[in-house]
């Protein structure tokens, strides 16, 4: 059945607010009515189309009456943060993350109109050890990698939604566990690690990054709001990238710390206010992550756009990150020294 | 182990292996002349110089090998290279990985490999093999092996422990090239994508075996290996290795240092402790590596891998070759140092 009054949460947050911007743009949706604490950014709201904005927690029992009121039939939850790009008040996020999501279900279950809810999870639920298969399908364990992160969160959300589809099953539900967002005009939390100088990594480990353009999360959501596409889905894009590859390719300086020492260089980028350097963020850099997108490209239906490597070099340019070290010129230099060393005698070009 | 009660009879000669087998160093004949870039080290050699650099931004006059480094230090530098899902790069391990194992492999083990037409020349298989040596060296020589000696240069995508991830450096390296977490997951995904998969199912057990137990195989974990070739329906490739099982004669084991270090076992030697760093120089005992006759497993139903007793025999059937293809070779075998 095609959606009609859609309700989005969490519109204040980048992916939520371009969503609200695509719905509101769409002639077949009769209503689109965006959600969230904080109003969307001034460029979402300049181009959001018909879509309407109402000021309300999730946390709120004036959640449900929305939805009751405006005879929503797709949900839309996009609010939940598992990788807050800025150092955030972690018991904050906590909040909106479990106890919105219960408060959002729960008003979800009582209206009789809705037919559809799309979440917006993270593939942080599969956590990241040495323990882990290389490549996570939608089937593996989920095994927070720790008692209390942000993937723990995420695991209890999913348990959350997974008793409301048990609960009222004529709802369709779609999960749509995302890899790490990246993209030039996305303010995401290896956006800005990237973005770092000189950038820590844990010495001795070069984990690999699976990464998505936020076009490809953007268009997933899209379509899971549009369409029927029940079942939980790993969205990723293809390909991988090492860490340190990606630090070359940004230009970047790689600064291998010990293990142990990574978490007070956490707790300075936190006290600076650069980038949010959770545990479970130390642990994706550690072990990396990698998860198979088969059944998005089969059963969803959706072939992302952008490789990894693809959405990662148009992050590099679209932010005009400067390369603190080129490279190309590095590797230029390299060869006139090996050449000279080699044939005795200097190269004139 | 076996299920029959008869007593079995181990044909320790092979009649006809002396005259039709000879060590099996070179390249077959009719194979395609292998492509230079696998085959050249990465230094220069100093009667080859003349040939034109690959990469178009080096001087004419390079010798070819150095205009591969360099090619492949820029693409190190500008991060332009691919790792696929596993994190195996393909360039790394061909460039920096196996020369140094290369002469590990010829010079200092001095490794005959047998029976490499049992490699199938493409699609999936999994090779299991015996484990020994304190140090998994024997994995990395066959993997050494299987590159070299195959006409078309296959990569051997190993499963290790998740010590082996945990280590700094060593877990990236791994990685690096080619090996992934020992588990059913990884395993059929790489069979399906048709990869040649090497399996120790020996485990700890076998690489930590004490001199005394040396060429006696231990348990085959839980025959997680089978299962997953019964699943995607590849062969699996009995290997034996010999010679692997005396670099560290392994006497004793410290067990609370073990412990200390996190470590499965902490080995004692003849040298090592006793002689520290030196201690750490494996013996250069002549090794002998040799793939057996293929193991069929797509004739049997679907749901196979469902029926424990099958899978137990099978992993018994496995077993029992590589056994066997040890005693025969320990049979032949004159001297430890000369083979």
């Amino acid at each position: 059945m095609p959606a009609n009054i859609v309700l989005v949460t969490g519109v204040g947050g980048e992916l939520g607010g371009r969503l609200l911007a695509r719905l509101g743009n769409d002639a077949d949706l009769e209503r689109v009515i965006g959600v969230d604490t904080s109003p969307p950014s001034r460029a979402v709201q300049q181009r959001m189309g018909h879509a309407e904005f109402v000021r309300a927690d999730i946390r709120n029992p004036l959640i449900a009456k929305i939805i009751t009121s405006a005879r929503v039939d797709t949900v839309v939850h996009a609010s939940t943060t598992c990788h807050p790009a800025g150092p955030g008040r972690r018991m904050a996020i906590k909040e909106v993350n479990v106890i919105g999501t219960m408060r959002l279900l729960a008003a979800c279950q009582r209206s009789p109109l809705v037919r559809k809810l799309v979440v917006k999870s993270t593939a942080a639920v599969y956590g990241a050890s040495s323990r882990s298969p290389a490549v996570l399908t939608e089937d593996s364990e989920l095994i927070p990698a720790s008692a209390n992160g942000y993937a723990k969160d995420a695991v209890e959300m999913e348990g959350y939604v997974r008793g409301l589809s048990r609960r009222r099953p004529d709802i369709t539900v779609t999960m749509a566990r995302l890899v790490n967002v990246i993209g030039p005009d996305v303010d995401t939390v290896l956006a800005r690690y990237f973005a770092l100088p000189v950038v820590p990594t844990v010495l001795g480990f070069d984990a690999r990054i699976q990464l998505l353009h936020s076009a490809d999360a953007l268009a997933v959501l899209e379509r899971a709001t549009l369409h029927d596409r029940p079942g939980v889905f790993n969205v990723g894009a293809d390909g991988v990238l090492t860490l340190s590859q990606a630090i070359r390719r940004a230009g970047r300086v790689e600064l291998p710390v010990p293990r142990a020492a990574m978490p007070s260089i956490g707790r300075v980028l936190r006290g600076a206010r650069v980038v949010d350097f959770s545990s479970d963020q130390v642990r994706l850099l550690n072990f990396g992550r990698v998860v198979d997108n088969t059944r998005l490209k089969e059963t969803f239906g959706y072939t992302p756009r952008w490789s990894t490597r693809e959405a990662f070099d148009d992050f590099v340019q679209g932010r005009g990150l400067r390369p603190l070290v080129d490279g190309d010129r590095a590797a230029g230099l390299a060869s006139a020294v090996l050449t000279a060393a080699a044939t005795g005698q200097t190269t004139r070009r | 182990m076996t299920t029959s009660t008869t007593a079995q009879v181990i044909p320790l000669h092979r009649v006809r292996e002396r005259a039709t087998e000879p060590v099996r160093r070179a390249i077959p004949v009719e194979a395609p002349a292998p492509p230079a870039a696998d085959e050249a080290p990465v230094l220069p050699p100093p009667d080859r110089a003349g040939s034109a650099a690959p990469s178009g931004a080096e001087d004419e006059s390079l010798p070819a090998a150095l205009g591969r480094l360099l090619g492949f230090l820029r693409h190190r530098l500008t991060g332009d290279y691919s790792v696929d899902e596993f994190g195996f790069d393909a360039e790394l391990t061909e460039t920096l990985l196996l020369p140094p194992l290369r002469v590990l492999y010829d010079k200092w083990f001095r490794v005959s490999t047998h029976g490499v037409p049992n490699l199938p020349a493409e699609g999936g298989a999994l090779l299991v093999c015996n484990h020994s040596g304190v140090l998994p060296l024997d994995s990395v020589m066959t993997a050494v092996a299987v590159h070299d000696e195959h006409p078309a240069h296959r990569h051997l995508r190993m499963l290790g422990a998740d010590l082996l991830f945990r280590t700094p450096v060593l877990g990236t390296l791994a990685r690096r090239s080619g090996q992934t977490l020992a588990c059913n997951p990884d395993a059929e995904r790489l069979l399906r994508a048709g990869e040649l998969v090497g399996v120790w199912p020996e485990g700890f057990k076998g690489v930590g075996k004490p001199y005394s137990a040396r060429y006696k195989l231990q348990r085959f974990g839980r025959g997680g290996f089978v299962s997953a070739a019964l699943r995607t329906g590849v062969p699996i490739i009995p290997c034996a290795i010999v010679g692997a099982e005396e670099i560290y004669p392994k006497l004793g084991d410290i067990r609370p240092l073990a412990r200390l270090l996190g470590l499965p076992y902490f080995p004692v030697t003849p040298f090592f402790p006793l002689l520290g760093p030196l201690g750490t120089v494996p013996l250069p005992t002549k090794w002998h590596i040799e793939f057996g006759e293929p193991i069929s497993t797509g004739t049997y139903e679907a749901e196979a891998e469902e029926d424990p007793m099958l899978v137990f025999n099978l992993t018994d059937q496995v077993r029992e070759s590589i056994q066997q293809m040890l005693y025969r070779r320990l049979a032949q075998r004159r001297d430890v140092f000369r083979g």
